[in-house]
C-alpha cells in the first residue's frame, strides 16, 4: 500500500507502517553513517548529549557526494544500513523512530524496533542522483571534519522508501524473497 | 619510439573518473532495459524504472550515478616499446584521480589507514594493477568501486575433488549471502584457478568485461549462463525486495591453478558496474 507520511515519525505513525508499504516521506530527517555513529556512541559513552535531538528522530543512513553550485546536495542515496547494527538499539531505546538505509539488519535491531515501535526503511541503492532530486535542503549540524561523514539536517519532500521491517518485527527480505524463489 | 607525457595520462584519467561516474557502458544501459521487460514483481519493475531515471538524472544533471564514488580500481597495459616521459605514471595516475575527485564533484571516500580511518580528502591512493604488454600503446581501464558491494565479495579456497558443483555452491552462497546489501540487481564476477591472489583479481577484472564479449572456453561460458539463469532463481530481486532480476550478468575468469588447490574468488558488484576505457 502507498502512504505519504510526515516527520516526525512517532508511535502513532509508526504503528500504522506494514511491511511491503511504499512510502513518501516529506519533512526533517537526520544524516549519519559510519563515523557519525562511532562518535555518537562514544559521546554517549562519557555521558554526554546528543548532538540531534533523537526523540522520534529519522536518521538516513547515507554520505552524499559534493553539491554543485546552487543545488542543495550531491548524490545522495542509502549506505549498508548492517554497518550501524552495532549502534542502532541504542539510538531506538534513547527515542529514535526511523532509520532509512539498504539491507540487511541483526536480530538485535529487530528486537529494538519492536521494543520501540519503530521502523526500518530501504530506500533505493544505487539511485542516488534521483533521490538526491527529493533533497530540498541540506545543512551539515556537527562532525563537519568528518566530511561526506559529516551529520546534516535534511528537508526531504515525497523521498520515497520501502517498508521492510515494521514495528511487529515483519521483514521484508526474508518474505519477499520466499515469494520468487524458485530453487 | 613512442613517447607519451604524464601531464596526457593525468588529463586522461581525469576526465575517465568523471565520466565513468556519470554515464553507465552501453551493455549495462541495455541489460537494465532487458531487465524491465523481463522482471516479474512488480515492485521490482518500479525499482529498475527508478534505476533507469536514476541513470537519465545523473546524465543530464551531472549528478553522480551513486554517491559512491568508488576506490578508483585501474588495470593498465603498457606496451613494452613505449616510452613515458615527465615523471612516474603511478604518481600521473594518483593526481588524474585527485583531480577527477576534487573537480568534479565527486565523494572522497578513501582513508590513509585501515584502522586510523583519517580521510585523504582527494580519493588517492588508486588501487593500481600493471601489465605489460606488447606494442607501444598505454591502455586504461578505470573501475570506481563502491564498497556496498565490495564487502560481499568472498574468496573460497576449494579442493580439487569440490569440482564444478563445488564452485556453482561458492557463487550461489557468496550472493545469497550479499542479498539486498549489494545493490541488486548484481553484476557477479568471478576468478576460477590461479592463487589466493590471482583469482581475486580475475573476479575483479572480469567485472569491466563487455557482456557481449563471451568467454571461447565452452565450460566456462555455460558455467555463466547456468549460473545467471540460477542468480536470479534465488527470488532476491532488485534492491533485495523480490523479483526475478538479482543479476544483470555473470562473468567470469580462468587461468592455470596447482594440482592441490581451486579457488574460486566471487566480486560483487552493485548495478552500478562503472568501467571505462581510454588507449593512449
Amino acid at each position: 500500500m502507498e502512504q505519504k507520511i510526515t516527520t516526525p515519525i512517532t508511535s502513532e505513525v509508526s504503528s500504522k507502517l506494514h511491511s511491503g508499504d511504499y512510502c513518501y516521506i516529506t519533512g526533517e530527517i537526520y544524516v549519519a553513517r559510519d563515523a557519525a555513529h562511532k562518535r555518537m556512541n562514544e559521546a554517549l559513552e562519557r555521558g554526554e548529549e546528543l548532538p540531534i535531538p533523537i526523540e522520534n528522530c529519522t536518521i538516513y543512513y547515507m554520505g552524499p557526494s559534493p553539491a554543485r553550485e546552487g543545488r542543495p546536495i550531491g548524490s545522495a542515496g542509502p549506505t549498508t544500513a548492517s554497518r550501524m547494527d552495532k549502534y542502532a538499539p541504542r539510538l531506538l531505546d534513547l527515542g529514535m523512530k526511523a532509520m532509512i538505509g539498504k539491507g540487511k539488519r541483526t536480530p538485535e535491531v529487530i528486537d529494538a524496533i519492536i521494543r520501540n515501535k519503530g521502523v526500518y526503511f530501504a530506500a533505493v541503492g544505487g539511485a542516488g542522483a534521483l533521490l538526491s532530486k527529493c533533497i530540498k535542503s541540506s545543512e551539515v549540524i556537527c562532525y563537519d571534519d568528518l566530511g561526506a561523514e559529516a551529520i546534516r539536517k535534511l528537508y526531504v519532500e515525497d523521498f520515497p522508501a520501502i517498508v521492510v521491517v515494521d514495528f511487529e518485527g515483519n521483514n521484508l527480505y526474508e518474505t519477499a524473497i520466499k515469494e520468487f524463489s524458485d530453487l | 619510439m613512442k613517447t607519451i607525457n604524464t601531464t596526457t595520462i593525468c588529463d586522461t584519467v581525469k576526465e575517465m573518473c568523471i565520466h565513468a561516474n556519470h554515464y553507465l557502458s552501453e551493455d549495462m544501459n541495455s541489460a537494465l532495459n532487458k531487465a524491465v521487460d523481463t522482471e516479474k514483481s512488480e515492485l521490482g519493475r518500479k525499482i529498475l524504472n527508478q534505476l533507469k531515471e536514476n541513470l537519465d538524472i545523473a546524465d543530464k544533471e551531472k549528478i553522480p550515478i551513486c554517491q559512491d564514488t568508488g576506490m578508483a580500481v585501474f588495470f593498465v597495459e603498457i606496451g613494452q616499446d613505449l616510452h613515458i616521459e615527465g615523471g612516474l605514471l603511478t604518481d600521473a595516475i594518483n593526481e588524474g584521480v585527485r583531480k577527477g575527485y576534487t573537480e568534479g564533484y565527486l565523494r572522497k571516500s578513501v582513508v590513509s589507514d585501515p584502522i586510523e580511518r583519517i580521510n585523504t580528502k582527494d580519493n588517492t591512493p588508486a588501487i593500481i594493477h600493471y601489465d605489460i604488454v606488447a606494442g607501444d600503446n598505454l591502455k586504461i581501464t578505470l573501475a570506481p568501486k563502491g564498497f556496498g558491494s565490495e564487502n560481499m565479495s568472498r574468496i573460497f579456497m576449494l579442493k580439487p575433488a569440490d569440482g564444478i558443483e563445488g564452485v556453482k555452491s561458492a557463487i550461489l552462497t557468496a550472493v545469497k549471502d550479499a542479498g539486498p546489501n549489494a545493490c541488486p540487481p548484481m553484476v557477479v564476477g568471478v576468478g576460477i584457478g590461479g592463487t589466493f591472489e590471482k583469482s581475486a583479481l580475475m573476479a575483479k577484472q572480469a567485472l569491466t568485461r563487455e557482456f557481449s564479449a563471451r568467454p571461447t572456453i565452452p565450460w566456462v561460458k555455460e558455467l555463466e549462463d547456468e549460473m545467471l539463469e540460477k542468480i536470479n532463481k534465488l527470488g532476491i530481486g532488485p534492491g533485495g525486495l523480490g523479483g526475478t532480476t538479482t543479476a544483470l550478468a555473470v562473468n567470469i575468469n580462468t587461468y592455470a591453478t596447482h594440482i592441490a588447490g581451486l579457488p574460486v574468488a566471487i566480486n560483487i558488484c552493485c548495478h552500478v558496474n562503472r568501467h571505462i576505457t581510454r588507449t593512449l
